[in-house]
C-alpha cells in the first residue's frame, strides 16, 4: 500500500511538472518581449470552381471569385498600406527607360509584347511552381483582355500556393540542408514562411526575426534558422556557419574563404563603399562572433547571452578573444545593445544597399528562373550596380515591399518581352533585357506542371486530400530521381539525358497521361470533348497553357483518328506536350 | 552538369577519320575537397608539419609515399609524380573551375573542361555519352565555351543499371509519337533563339541521345554487376571504387573522358581520420585501374589523372585540421606517354607558412613550381590535343587553349 501511495505520489509530481512546464511554454514566456503584431497571417484564400467546363469559359467564371475584386477586398490592410503609399509605375517606368538604354547601348531591339497566356504562364510557374490550370485559363478568357495580366497575378498574390511555394523556395537559400533530428522542425519553418509570405510581412522584418530568433523551435518556427547549424557546434547555434549563411543569404557576399584564412587571392573586397580592401580573416570571424551570443538553454530554447568568441588565427600563437562588428559600413551598427539584434539592424538598416541589392537579385533571379549574374548569391561590393536593378532596389530600400516588388518585376517590359521575334534572337538579345530568356524549368515545376496539366481544375489546398497527397507523391518521386539543384538553383544548365529518359519513359508522365474516366485530363477528354479538334486545343491549354494553332489542331486531330482508341490517342498527345520542349521550359 | 552527345549524331561522318586503336583517351580520378598532399603523395614524416603519418617505400627507389596508400605505392613505377603544383585559388569552387578547365574563373566566358576539349576536338559516334562523370561532386565538367552538349553525363553508383532505358510501348507507337514531337518541336523554333537546342535547351539532341541509348548494346558498359567477385573486391566495395572499375569499360565502349569523383577530403578538423579515411577508399581503386589497364594495354592510350583543386596547408589548426593551400600539392598521373617510375618537383620539409613573413612568396617552398597552365598543357600533349592553338570563343575573344608549357620532363 505504502509503495502504491509513493508510485501515486512520484506520478503526480511528474505529471505537475511536464503541466508547468507545458504551461511555460504556451504561455509564450519562451519568447521574451511582446508578440509582434505583424505576425498575424491572413492567407486570403481564393475558391475553387467546383466544376470545369471544358468547352466553355462562361460557367467557369461564375464558380470562381473574381480576383481581382477579391483580392482588394479581402487584402490585409498592411498591403493596403503599402499599396497607398506610392504607385509602381513610376518605378516601372524607371525599370522600363534604363532597359531602354541597355538596349541602345548593345543595339538590340525589343522583341515585342508576349501574349496574355504566355506572361500568365510565367507567372504561375515563378509563383506557383506549375503552370496554369485550365480552371483559371477559362476564368481568365473570361475577364476583358486588358485585365487577365493583373488579375492573375492579384489572385497568384493572395493564393496559398504561391505563400508554400516560395517559403520552400526561400528555405533553399537559408537553411538549404535538412538540418539535425528533433532540434531543426523543416515544415515548421516553412509554414512560418509562408505565413510571413501570405501576410506580406516587410522583408527586413523577417530577417530580422530570423537573425534574432529566441526560444522554442516547435514554438518559434523561425528558431529553426539557428537550429539547423546545431549538429556542428554541439547543439548551440553555430557561429561560424550562421555568418557564411548571414552573408550569403541576405547581403549577396561569399566570404566563407575568410573563415580560414586572409583573402591573398583578390577574390574577396570588403571596405567600405568608397574604400575597398582585401577581406581579412577578422572580418568573418567578427561577424561569426555576433551569433556567440546565441546558447541553447534547456527547455527554454535558443537564449541571449553575452558574445563569447574565442579564436586563434592562422599563424597567431595564442586564441584571443574576438570582438563583434562588422565588415564595412560600421557607422551603420548600433554601438549598444543586444548582439544579435545589433547585428540584425545593421544587416536590414535602409541605408545598407546591399541588403536590398541581395533581396531585389534573388527576387528577379525567383521570377524569371535565372540570375541576372553568375550567382545570385555573388554580388561582390566592387562590382558595378545593374541600371535596369537600380530602381527596384531604391524602392525595396524604402518599401521591403515583397508583393509589391513583385508586382513591380512582373509589369516591366523586360518580364513582359516575348521570347520570340520575327527576327534572330541571341543571347544577346536575353543579357540586355531585349527577350525574355528562356530558362530550364526547376525539377519541381516540371512535376509541378505535370501533376497540375493532368488535372483540369487547379489543385490547391482545397483539393480533396487524395489530390494533394498524389501530387506530393508525384513531385517526391520526380525530384529524386530528376535531380533537385537545392542551393544552386539558377544554374543555367541544359536539359540533360537522364531526365529526357525519365520524361520519355518514367512512371510519374505515364501515371499521369493514362486515361482514367473523369478523374484526369486524357479521361475528362475522352469522354467530354464533342470533338478531336476541341480535345487537342484543350489539350494544349493543359499542358502547353496556349491555345493550338490551326496547323497543330488539324496536325494531332488526324493522329487522334488514327489511334487505336481515342483513349490511345490522347495518352499519346498528353505524351508528346509534356515531352516538348516548350513544356520544360520558360518562354 | 550532365551532357548531350548530339555532336556524335552532327560529326557522324568523320568516324572514319579517327583510329580506335590510336584513340587517346583520359580517365580522371577527381578528389574533391582538397587532398592533403602531406597525408597521399608527399609525406614529411616526423617533421614540425608532418602529422601522424608514416612514410613507406614505393616500388620505385627514392620516392615515399605516405602510409595511407599502400596498395599505390607499390604500382608508382606505372606513373610520374608531379609533387609541385601551384595554384592561385584558394576558394573550392574556383580551385575546382580552375584545374578542371586549366583557367582561372572569368566573368566573360566559361571555358571547357579536359574533357570537353577532348571530345570536341576528335568528334566521333558513339551511341553512349563520351563525356561521363560518376558519382559527381558539386561541379562535375562542363563544356564552358564548347557548348553545353560537352557537359559530363551524370550517373551514380554503377552498381544499378541506368534507369528509365525501356520503352512503355510499342516500336511503332513510339515511332509516331516521335512524330508528334518533331512537329511540335518545329513549331517552338520558329522566331526564337538560332542556336536554340546546341546552347541552351539540349532538348532535342539530348532526346535523340537518349533514343540511341535505349537501343544500343554498349549501354552495358555502365554496369559492372556482370564483373567477377574478385574484380569487384580488387576495387574495393564502394561507389568510387565501382565507378574505376565501370570507367575502364567506358573507355573499352568509346567514351573518351570519365570523371570519377570521391568526395571526403575537406579536413579543417580532424584532418588526420578524414584524409586516412579517403585514402582507404582511393588506394585499391587507384590500385586496380592501374593494374586493369596495364594487363589490357590500355595505359598506353589511357591517360590517368588522379588529384584535387589544391592541398592543404602545412601548419594544422588548432581542430587538428588542414585548411586550403594551393602553394604545393600533388598530383598523379600515369600512361598515354607519360613517364613511369618518377617524381617531378618537391615542396620543403620546413616552409615558410606565414604570409606576413618578407620572406614568403606563393612559391618560396618549392622546386621545380608546376602552375595549372603547365599541367593541362601536357595533359592534352599526352592526348595528342593542340594545346598552343589559338580558339576563337564565343564572345569574339581569340585565346590560346591553356596559357602554360607541357613539362617535358615527365613525358616518356
Amino acid at each position: 500500500m505504502k509503495r502504491a501511495m509513493i508510485s501515486v505520489a512520484k506520478w503526480a509530481w511528474f505529471g505537475l511538472l511536464m503541466l508547468i512546464a507545458f504551461g511555460y511554454m504556451a504561455s509564450g514566456l519562451s519568447k521574451p518581449g511582446e508578440v509582434d503584431e505583424n505576425e498575424t497571417p491572413t492567407g486570403v484564400r481564393q475558391v475553387s470552381a467546383e466544376n470545369a467546363v471544358l468547352d466553355g469559359a462562361e460557367q467557369l467564371a461564375e464558380t470562381r471569385i473574381p480576383t481581382l475584386d477579391a483580392a482588394a477586398g479581402a487584402s490585409s490592410a498592411q498591403l493596403n498600406s503599402s499599396e497607398s503609399v506610392d504607385s509602381i509605375e513610376s518605378v516601372v517606368d524607371a525599370v522600363n527607360l534604363a532597359r531602354q538604354q541597355a538596349m541602345l547601348d548593345a543595339e538590340v531591339e525589343s522583341a515585342p509584347t508576349a501574349d496574355w497566356m504566355t506572361i500568365c504562364r510565367r507567372l504561375s510557374l515563378a509563383m506557383v511552381g506549375s503552370g496554369m490550370s485550365l480552371e483559371e485559363i477559362r476564368h481568365l478568357e473570361s475577364l476583358p483582355a486588358s485585365e487577365r495580366e493583373s488579375a492573375h497575378l492579384e489572385s497568384l498574390l493572395h493564393d496559398g500556393r504561391f505563400h508554400d511555394y516560395w517559403g520552400e523556395r526561400w528555405m533553399r537559400y537559408l537553411v538549404n540542408d535538412e538540418g539535425p533530428f528533433l532540434v531543426f522542425r523543416r515544415r515548421r519553418f516553412g509554414h512560418w514562411l509562408s505565413e510571413n509570405i501570405a501576410a506580406n510581412r516587410p522583408y527586413d522584418a523577417i530577417v530580422r526575426d530570423l537573425i534574432t530568433a529566441e526560444g522554442l523551435w516547435t514554438d518559434r518556427p523561425q528558431v529553426n534558422f539557428l537550429t539547423v547549424t546545431f549538429d556542428s557546434n554541439d547543439g548551440s547555434p553555430d557561429p561560424v556557419r550562421l555568418a557564411a549563411r548571414t552573408c550569403r543569404a541576405f547581403l549577396g557576399l561569399r566570404i566563407d574563404c575568410l573563415q580560414c584564412h586572409d583573402d591573398f587571392l583578390g577574390n574577396v573586397n570588403l571596405g567600405d563603399a568608397d574604400d575597398r580592401r582585401g577581406g581579412r580573416q577578422q572580418d568573418f570571424h567578427q561577424l561569426a562572433a555576433f551569433y556567440s551570443s546565441a546558447k541553447t538553454n534547456g527547455l527554454q530554447g535558443v537564449r541571449t547571452e553575452d558574445v563569447d568568441y574565442k579564436f586563434q588565427y592562422l599563424d597567431a600563437d595564442d586564441t584571443v578573444d574576438v570582438e563583434a562588428t562588422v565588415p564595412y559600413q560600421s557607422d551603420l551598427l548600433p554601438q549598444d545593445g543586444n548582439p544579435r539584434e545589433r547585428l540584425a539592424h545593421w544587416v536590414t538598416h535602409p541605408e545598407h544597399r546591399q541588403f536590398s541589392r541581395a533581396a531585389i537579385h534573388r527576387f528577379w533571379a525567383l521570377m524569371f528562373g535565372r540570375s541576372i549574374t553568375d550567382a545570385v548569391d555573388n554580388l561582390p561590393l566592387d562590382e558595378a550596380a545593374n541600371p535596369v536593378l537600380d530602381p527596384i532596389i531604391e524602392d525595396f530600400q524604402s518599401h521591403r515591399d515583397i508583393h509589391r516588388t513583385i508586382r513591380i518585376i512582373a509589369a516591366t517590359d523586360a518580364f513582359r518581352a516575348d521570347s520570340k521575334a520575327d527576327y534572330e534572337i541571341t543571347a544577346r538579345h536575353e543579357n540586355n533585357f531585349a527577350a525574355f530568356p528562356l530558362t530550364r524549368l526547376r525539377a519541381e515545376q516540371v512535376a509541378g506542371a505535370i501533376t497540375q496539366a493532368s488535372k483540369i481544375k487547379s489543385i490547391d489546398r482545397q483539393s480533396s486530400l487524395l489530390v494533394q497527397l498524389m501530387r506530393f507523391g508525384a513531385i517526391n518521386d520526380f525530384l529524386k530521381r530528376y535531380g533537385d539543384l537545392g542551393e544552386n538553383e539558377f544554374s543555367k544548365d541544359g536539359i540533360t539525358i537522364p531526365q529526357r529518359l525519365m520524361m520519355l519513359n518514367g512512371n510519374v508522365l505515364n501515371e499521369a497521361a493514362k486515361s482514367e474516366p473523369l478523374l484526369n485530363t486524357t479521361g475528362h477528354l475522352k469522354s467530354f470533348a464533342k470533338d478531336d479538334s476541341l480535345a487537342v486545343d484543350v489539350a494544349f491549354l493543359c499542358l502547353l497553357n496556349r491555345h493550338a494553332s490551326e496547323a497543330e489542331v488539324e496536325y494531332f486531330a488526324d493522329k487522334l483518328q488514327q489511334a487505336d482508341g481515342r483513349g490511345n490517342g490522347l495518352v499519346d498527345l498528353f505524351w508528346m506536350l509534356a515531352n516538348s520542349t516548350e513544356f520544360a521550359w520558360n518562354h | 552538369m550532365l551532357t548531350a552527345i548530339a555532336n556524335q549524331l552532327a560529326f557522324a561522318d568523320e568516324v572514319a577519320k579517327t583510329d580506335p586503336h590510336q584513340r587517346k583517351n583520359v580517365i580522371l580520378l577527381w578528389m574533391e575537397g582538397g587532398p592533403s598532399q602531406l597525408e597521399t603523395f608527399d609525406p614529411h614524416a616526423g617533421t614540425k608539419y608532418g602529422g601522424d603519418v608514416k612514410a613507406i617505400p614505393t616500388s620505385v627507389k627514392g620516392i615515399e609515399f605516405a602510409d595511407t596508400l599502400p596498395r599505390t605505392a607499390e604500382r608508382m613505377h606505372l606513373g610520374t609524380l608531379i609533387r609541385s603544383m601551384t595554384s592561385k585559388e584558394g576558394d573550392h569552387q574556383r580551385a575546382v573551375y580552375n584545374i578542371k578547365t586549366g583557367w582561372r574563373p572569368d566573368p566573360t566566358l566559361v571555358h571547357p573542361a579536359i574533357g570537353a576539349v577532348l571530345c570536341d576536338e576528335f568528334r566521333e559516334t558513339l551511341d553512349i555519352p563520351r563525356h561521363v562523370s560518376i558519382v559527381p561532386g558539386q561541379w562535375p565538367a562542363k563544356g564552358g565555351y564548347l557548348g553545353p552538349i560537352y557537359d559530363a553525363f551524370k550517373m551514380g553508383d554503377p552498381n544499378s543499371p541506368v534507369p528509365d532505358l525501356k520503352a512503355r510501348v510499342d516500336a511503332a507507337r513510339m515511332e509516331q509519337r516521335l512524330a508528334g514531337l518533331d512537329f511540335l518541336e518545329s513549331q517552338f523554333r520558329r522566331g526564337r533563339l538560332s542556336d536554340l537546342d546546341q546552347n541552351r535547351t539540349l532538348h532535342e539532341s539530348s532526346t535523340k541521345a537518349a533514343l540511341r541509348m535505349m537501343s544500343s548494346e554498349q549501354i552495358d558498359a555502365f554496369d559492372v554487376s556482370g564483373e567477377t567477385a574478385a574484380t569487384l573486391d580488387a576495387f574495393g566495395d564502394t561507389p568510387f571504387g565501382r565507378g574505376c572499375l565501370a570507367a575502364t569499360r567506358l573507355i573499352e565502349a568509346g567514351v573518351r573522358c570519365v570523371e570519377v569523383n570521391l568526395n571526403g577530403w575537406d579536413s579543417h578538423i580532424n584532418n588526420h581520420s578524414l584524409q586516412s579515411s579517403a585514402c582507404e577508399t582511393l588506394d585499391p581503386a587507384l590500385a586496380a585501374l592501374l593494374d586493369r589497364l596495364e594487363e589490357r594495354d590500355m595505359l598506353k592510350n589511357t591517360l590517368v589523372v588522379c588529384g584535387g583543386e589544391f592541398g592543404r596547408t602545412p601548419t594544422i589548426n588548432p581542430a587538428g585540421g588542414r585548411d586550403h593551400w594551393p602553394h604545393g600539392f600533388s598530383m598523379f598521373l600515369a600512361g598515354c606517354g607519360i613517364r613511369r617510375g618518377f617524381a617531378y618537383g618537391e615542396t620543403s620539409a620546413d616552409p615558410i607558412v606565414d604570409s606576413s613573413d618578407p620572406k614568403f612568396s606563393p612559391t618560396v617552398n618549392i622546386d621545380k613550381p608546376v602552375t595549372v597552365g603547365d599541367l593541362h598543357a601536357t595533359i592534352f600533349k599526352c592526348l595528342g590535343v593542340e594545346y598552343d592553338r589559338e580558339i576563337e570563343t564565343p564572345v569574339g575573344r581569340p585565346l590560346v587553349r591553356v596559357e602554360g608549357e607541357p613539362i617535358e620532363a615527365i613525358l616518356a
